[in-house]
């Protein structure tokens, strides 16, 4: 480690954060005094629960937040990666001569020229990669985008030109294109499924039934910020700017690729440009540009183009699931029976955990649920915001709107009826479940027992009205994770992790939470983020970090208050070393003696005093006694991630979604014209912050529901929309009027601060509510998604 | 990318004779040139940027006709006061396309020259059958993902759409399309545009070198009530799933119909012209029966490749509504 080089003060990037909270991220970073010099007065309120804007938002739009491809190196190549045409089947041969002799072109590697990249180790075996795919190691055509040469070259626009000129020979193999390829073998997931009491005979028994079949299509995270890497070896260690939710496990991944010992990789990754699960990973094309750097000598950027996003990662995977429910007359459910499949790359493994809301969210005692994957000839699918929650509930939530229209029931009376007092897949007791009062609260703002409920009985003009709604969950993960603590003799106080912020506001609530804990106002701290020089962090991702990094921070002060006092009690130099530490106070920023308020010394004061230009504190919430393994394991791997009912409790995060969708009736068009969602996601650490992440999530909820699919030509599995024009995800125009209500309170049994997941909860369960609304507008039930006007003709 | 030559023509004389040399395009807004350039598609060895020649981004309204400088912004002419007032088609017609920066961008006279949305057209890499492309090598598109293709105007070799809106409203009304090459000429706007046929390469009656210096669209009663609509799969950015520039006059008994002209888009190769519709209705009364009865003849000839068939019952609508 070479910490106190890093820290190396740069004055011209500083700025004060018109905010007021200083983010620090970079390579280097500078903590004006002017900014910090002040010991101003104790904030009054505390700063964690207050509506602060986002730290680095001033860098971001004024453009000094530096992404990772925007380094500047010396020396830098650049790679751009080629990507099959044909689906399956096997490159008989690439003659790369044209490429190789146009100008500025340093090389070409295909698997007859490659460069050895060692498998990774997938996260369900214990290490940090989404896939064990590593390109141009074989012959072997596994589907249609997939990189089969990369071509380094002087300048971007030469390797660009090189790469459309190598001549590629295939001898086409049998491709399994999609989920519906009669070809397909569904293979079961057995351990992921679910079962209690006799679902099967109970719902055979039962006097109302729904017997449905729902199906998503294949989605994309499409980040603005594409994937896009920069790979520096010099001296036998390897830098890698990379956008990352987790720059741990990606060092993992690198170390693995390149064979090399984790201690010579280093990740970086100030700044995300939104990654939405797609980030967790460090995908192929990263390995490729490592490789290349370490053969070529020489810094490498390798950026995937839009389209090239689309294959040289996945998304959401397509899915279908029947879902069978039997219920009394009156509204008992006394049997669900489910069963899912999705999409998985032919030689690696994605569930989408499609039981996951379908297995708690109502009491009933008969169920049962089967997991199953198909391969087919894709890139492996990945994480997109909810995966498993996100299609889970939209076939429940999408299904028990069914019901109650069976039932003639109102939905939400329905859900009431069938209330979950435990979680009724273990016996456990929830930890909080505000789901009763997101019912009332979303239901009284938009409305709700204001319609008739009827279907098509609303219209205004020519536009069919309707409303929906929908519930959700998404499990408390929990990962042990570290921060540091670097308070200097100039008042300048440091938060450090190797956690990211990809926009979700990291650098904002960790400087929130220190500044209670210290009793200094935010201004004073500077969040720095995103290296691997860091203090371990697990992943921004499962919705968990917020949490993870507030608890260890809140620590990492407390441990620095405990070493104040023992500082000022203990250091002969120190003010107050006649005192004892117990006899001492740490408060508002300052130490005191207890008894005598007024005798107190600032944090700047007494490192002065003792001679000391700074003091170092971490903290972590791993439990006593928790190895190096286990700090490393939560670092880099799965191994540590404690899930929803760790302490025997049962800890989820809840919503309602309601929805007023128009549809015009000629043409099948659907606007979301309102949305209201309620949330229980425990204690909220910054509103503003918060309400963005849920509103968000409900905006790409939105655009599952009607906008977004992959369409795949099946002639040769090629994704034809690979672009942004071609897939549509919503723009400003389809966005309506949302509100956001948060009904949760702290929730000390999930977490140590008391909040819950916020990231991912806000798109599960739009879908389903946007889909029992077209349905109540127009009487029509559409069970794929997404739906478009054609679905309505 | 293929490097490529790139000249700054200063007066437009200048600039005809440089672009009739091999392998040279135009560039205005650039907001189509280079995405197909960055696509492989469009490959120049020169490029011939005519956004300094003056005098070509004049908007004028007089009593009989609108003259549009070729290099005048999309955005520009949406928001023209005189524009908005006596030709409300096509003032929607630009501002419901793309986005307020490429608007920007944009000059009208590039947008005529926009080319297809055909995703197989779009990806050379992957599809080197298109006919477009390639004359003689045969359509990826007809067996293939074909939602967005049109289903009026195809022939056996394309089915590729033609993708705009303003050119729909200014067929519609009967636009004149000015050009200068050796010397200037005015081409009809409904003959500008070409049918794919057994010729899909060949999309407009420019020779090599020539420009499209303006646009004159003759004023009407039916041009100032007129109407844009755009029927798309989101609210904003996005072509036409249908479309439908739309003006009408009525006799003095406000019933009969005098005058009417539509055009549809999102639907055909080029900017669709409905006379057969328009003679249907030309003499009628104004109601819903006449509508709908002439309204069934807009897909006359209409021929769905499997996706679009929803466009043929979709495309009636789009200019009858209630």
């Amino acid at each position: 480690m070479t910490h106190g080089n890093e820290f190396e003060l740069n004055r011209r990037t500083v700025m004060k954060l018109g905010v007021g909270v200083a983010a620090v991220a970079g390579a280097a970073v500078d903590l004006s005094p002017k900014v910090f010099a002040a010991e101003t007065a104790p904030a009054k309120a505390p700063a964690l629960g207050a509506r602060l804007s986002r730290a680095e938002g001033p860098l971001k739009v004024t453009g000094q937040a530096r992404y990772a491809i925007e380094q500047k190196l010396e020396n830098l190549a650049y790679g751009v990666t080629v990507q099959s045409t044909r689906p399956a089947g096997r490159i008989v041969n690439i003659d790369t001569s044209a490429a190789k002799a146009l100008p500025g072109v340093l090389d070409v590697y295909t698997a007859q020229n490659f460069l050895k990249l060692n498998k990774p180790t997938v996260y369900s075996k214990g290490g940090g990669a989404t896939e064990e795919f590593t390109p141009i190691q074989d012959d072997v055509v596994r589907f249609n985008g997939m990189h089969i040469a990369l071509v380094v070259a002087e300048t971007f626009e030469q390797a660009t030109e090189a790469a459309t000129l190598l001549k590629v020979e295939y001898e086409d193999g049998d491709p399994v294109l999609d989920i519906n390829d009669p070809k397909a073998i569904a293979q079961l997931i057995d351990p992921m499924g679910a079962a209690r009491g006799d679902a099967a005979t109970a719902l055979a028994n039962s006097e109302v039934k729904i017997d449905v079949t729902y199906t998503t299509s294949r989605e994309y995270n499409v980040p603005m910020e594409p994937h896009a890497c920069i790979a520096s070896w010099e001296n036998g260690k390897i830098t890698v700017w990379e956008p990352s939710q987790w720059v741990g496990g990606a060092r993992s991944v690198v170390s693995e690729w390149l064979g090399i010992d984790i201690e010579n990789v280093r990740v970086i990754s100030p700044y995300v440009g939104g990654g939405f699960g797609s980030k967790i990973g460090a995908h192929p094309h990263v390995g490729l540009a490592c490789a290349a750097s370490r053969k070529l000598g020489r810094p490498i950027k390798v950026s995937l183009t839009r389209p090239q996003t689309f294959t040289g990662l996945r998304g959401r995977p397509a899915t279908r699931q029947t879902l069978s429910i039997g219920a009394s007359k009156d509204g008992k459910i006394s049997s669900i029976v489910h069963e899912s499949w999705n999409e998985t790359a032919i030689d690696d493994v994605h569930v989408e955990a499609c039981n996951n809301v379908t297995k708690i969210m109502y009491a009933t005692p008969n169920f049962s649920s089967r997991l199953n994957i198909v391969p087919v000839n894709t890139v492996q699918p990945g994480w997109k915001r909810g995966p498993g929650e996100n299609p889970s509930a939209y076939a429940l939530e999408s299904a028990i709107d069914e019901l109650a229209h069976a039932l003639n029931m109102d939905p939400i009376t329905l859900r009431l009826a069938n209330w979950a007092e435990i979680d009724p897949s273990n016996g456990m007791k929830w930890t909080t479940r505000q789901l009763r009062e997101a019912y009332a609260a979303g239901a009284e703002a938009i409305g709700w027992w204001s319609r008739t409920p009827a279907p098509c009985s609303m219209r205004e003009g020519r536009e069919l009205i309707g409303y929906g709604m929908a519930a959700g969950s998404y499990p408390m993960i929990r990962t042990a994770s570290e921060a540091r603590i670097v308070l200097h003799a100039s008042g300048q106080i440091e938060v450090l992790s190797a956690g990211t912020d990809m926009g979700t506001g990291t650098y904002t609530i960790l400087a929130q939470t220190a500044a209670d804990a210290l009793g200094v106002p935010v201004e004073a701290i500077a969040v720095r983020l995103g290296d691997t020089i860091l203090p371990r962090s697990a992943l921004a991702g499962g919705s968990q970090q917020a949490n993870n990094l507030t608890g260890a921070v809140d620590k990492a002060a407390k441990n620095a208050r405990d070493a104040l006092l023992a500082l000022a009690a203990s250091d002969p130099k120190s003010p107050l070393a006649a005192s004892k530490a117990t006899d001492l106070t740490f408060e508002n920023s300052s130490v005191r003696p207890t008894r005598r308020p007024s005798a107190g010394i600032s944090i700047a004061e007494l490192l002065k005093a003792v001679g000391k230009d700074k003091l170092e504190i971490e903290g972590n919430t791993f439990a006593p006694g928790a190895t190096e393994e286990m700090k490393n394991g939560a670092d880099r791997s799965f191994a540590q991630l404690k899930g929803a009912v760790e302490g025997g409790v049962s800890a989820h995060s809840w919503c309602a979604h309601f929805v007023e969708v128009r549809i015009d009736e000629d043409f099948g068009t659907i606007r979301v014209k309102r949305m209201v969602s309620a949330f229980d996601s425990g204690r909220i650490f910054n509103p503003k912050l918060a309400e963005s992440q849920w509103i968000s999530g409900m905006v790409m909820g939105l655009g599952q529901a009607l906008l977004e699919e992959g369409y795949v030509d099946q002639r040769d599995g090629r994704t034809v929309n690979a672009n942004f024009a071609d897939y549509a995800v919503p723009v400003n125009a389809d966005v309506p009027d949302i509100q956001v209500i948060s009904v949760g309170i702290p929730d000390m049994q999930a977490t140590a601060l008391g909040g819950k997941g916020v990231g991912e909860i806000g798109v599960v369960g739009v879908a389903p509510a946007i889909g029992n609304a077209v349905f109540h507008a127009t009487g029509k039930r559409i069970r794929s998604l997404p739906i478009t006007l054609e679905k309505l003709a | 990318m293929r490097t490529f030559e790139y000249l700054r023509a200063e007066d437009a004389a200048t600039a005809v004779v440089e672009a009739a040399k091999p392998e040279t395009r135009f560039l205005a807004g650039g907001t189509t040139l280079l995405d197909l350039m960055k696509l492989n598609v469009e490959r120049p060895a020169r490029v011939v940027d005519i956004t300094r020649l003056s005098g070509l981004d004049t908007i004028e309204v007089s009593a009989d006709v609108i003259r549009i400088g070729a290099l005048a912004k999309m955005s520009k002419v949406a928001d023209h006061a005189d524009i908005k007032e006596a030709a409300p088609a096509l003032s929607e017609s630009l501002w419901r396309a793309a986005s307020a920066q490429l608007r920007n961008m944009a000059s009208v006279g590039g947008n005529l020259m926009q080319r297809t949305r055909c995703t197989y057209f779009r990806d050379p890499g992957a599809y080197s059958n298109c006919n477009k492309r390639n004359p003689g090598s045969g359509c990826a598109a007809l067996d293939g993902v074909n939602r967005n293709h049109a289903v009026l105007g195809t022939s056996g070799v394309c089915i590729a759409i033609y993708p705009g809106d303003f050119a729909v409203s200014l067929v519609a009304f009967d636009a004149t399309v000015i050009v200068r090459g050796a010397s200037e000429r005015k081409i009809p706007v409904d003959e500008f545009f070409l049918l794919p046929g057994d010729t899909p390469h060949l999309e407009h009656q420019l020779s090599a070198g020539e420009m499209i210096v303006g646009i004159e669209i003759p004023r009407s009663a039916a041009l100032e009530r007129s109407h844009y609509l755009k029927v798309c799969d989101r609210e904003s950015y996005e072509f036409a799933a249908a479309s439908a520039a739309v003006g009408i006059e009525l006799e003095a008994d406000g019933k009969t119909i005098r005058d009417v002209r539509i055009a549809v888009g999102g639907l055909a190769t080029k900017p669709w012209r409905l006379r057969v519709v328009e003679n249907l209705l030309k003499g009628k009364t104004l109601d819903e029966a006449t509508l709908r009865t002439a309204a069934a003849a807009t897909v006359d000839g209409a021929k769905s490749s499997g996706h679009n068939a929803f466009k043929i019952e979709l495309a009636p609508k789009s200019w009858h509504a209630p």
